[in-house]
């Protein structure tokens, strides 16, 4: 069994306006050293084991086809082996 | 001709297009769940607005793996004329079925009022009863419309005339190059932000979206009669 930690964020050259708009935000909050704000996903996948195809493999695919739009986002994810819970 | 018009959980434009397409052309369209998994005895496909799966993910991303539209993606590949509006257009790009991504309003606002759009390319089984240049008055409603896609790409859609509606006055949403609608390669996958089912009576504001039915209608009549 693992735990999959996926992270979805705008690749740097799209602008993000959501992002624009809460640093403007904490600016008002009179915090002027937050320099840069951007907003992503996050996503916690359980997968069980499966002889036939690697967990990196299984996550790649479903990020490249579903979970990130790769025309304007990029992903990266941490897996986590841990023991079944009986 | 006869139309499918696809309805996926929260679409909310495919009244309007059955009505466009009934009433406005005097054509056959029938609704097609999301669930379908046959598309036979349809000559073209119509993808409506709306929020399917409440844009969840991002708008598009889901419904592209609905049942209905490997059936939609292999009709396409068949030649047969594909048009989808507003999240129409946005599960076209999530498919892959055309270029580029549909990004976040660039002023985060919901858009909801009338454009002026140009036609750029007239040469298109979906636009040949417009003229070259010719502004038309369209509405558009949406949050996601602003159209992205890289500069290798761009430079592919110019060369191949694939912009076919830009904003001709104001651009509301912040897209490249003022893109309001594209064309596949093929010629036969359109996506477009704007609503011509919207404008398809002088009642509702404007009949400027009646001509692209009737393109399809029209174009659709020549080629089966050339076969």
């Amino acid at each position: 069994m693992y735990n999959v930690k996926v992270y979805v964020t705008y690749k740097e050259s799209i602008l993000d306006p959501q992002g624009e708009a809460v640093r403007g935000a904490v600016h008002r909050m009179g915090f002027d050293e937050i320099e840069d704000i951007r907003i992503g996903k996050y996503f916690e996948i359980k997968v069980s084991d499966t002889a036939d195809r690697s967990v990196e493999e299984v996550i790649e695919t479903i990020c490249d086809k579903l979970l990130a739009n790769v025309v304007m986002e990029s992903y990266r994810y941490e897996i986590e082996r841990v023991k079944e819970t009986v | 001709m006869r139309f499918a018009v696809i309805q996926f959980p929260g679409s909310n434009c495919d009244v309007d297009l059955l009505h466009a397409i009934r009433d406005g052309v005097g054509e056959e369209a029938e609704y097609v769940p999301h669930t379908a998994e046959s598309l036979d005895g349809f000559d073209g496909v119509l993808l409506p607005g709306g929020f399917s799966y409440g844009d969840y993910l991002r708008s598009g991303a889901i419904s592209r793996f609905s049942n209905v539209m490997s059936e939609v993606t292999r009709f396409a590949e068949e030649g047969k004329p594909v048009f989808g509006t507003c999240n129409g257009f946005q599960i076209l790009v999530e498919a892959g079925l055309l270029p580029g991504a549909l990004q976040r309003n660039e002023n985060l606002h919901f858009i909801c009022k009338t454009v002026e759009l140009e036609v750029v390319n007239n040469r298109t089984k979906f636009t040949s009863e417009y003229d070259k240049q010719e502004l038309l008055t369209i509405p558009v409603a949406h949050g996601e419309g602003n159209y992205y896609c890289d500069e290798e790409t761009l430079s592919e859609l110019k060369a191949n005339d694939q912009i076919v509606f830009t904003y001709a006055s104001d651009n509301p949403n912040g897209s490249v190059e003022n893109i309001a609608g594209i064309i596949n390669k093929q010629g036969n996958v359109l996506g477009m932000m704007p609503h011509p089912e919207r404008a398809v009576e002088d009642l509702l504001g404007s009949s400027d979206g009646l001509r692209f039915f009737e393109s399809m209608v029209k174009n659709f009549i020549k080629e089966t009669a050339e076969v």
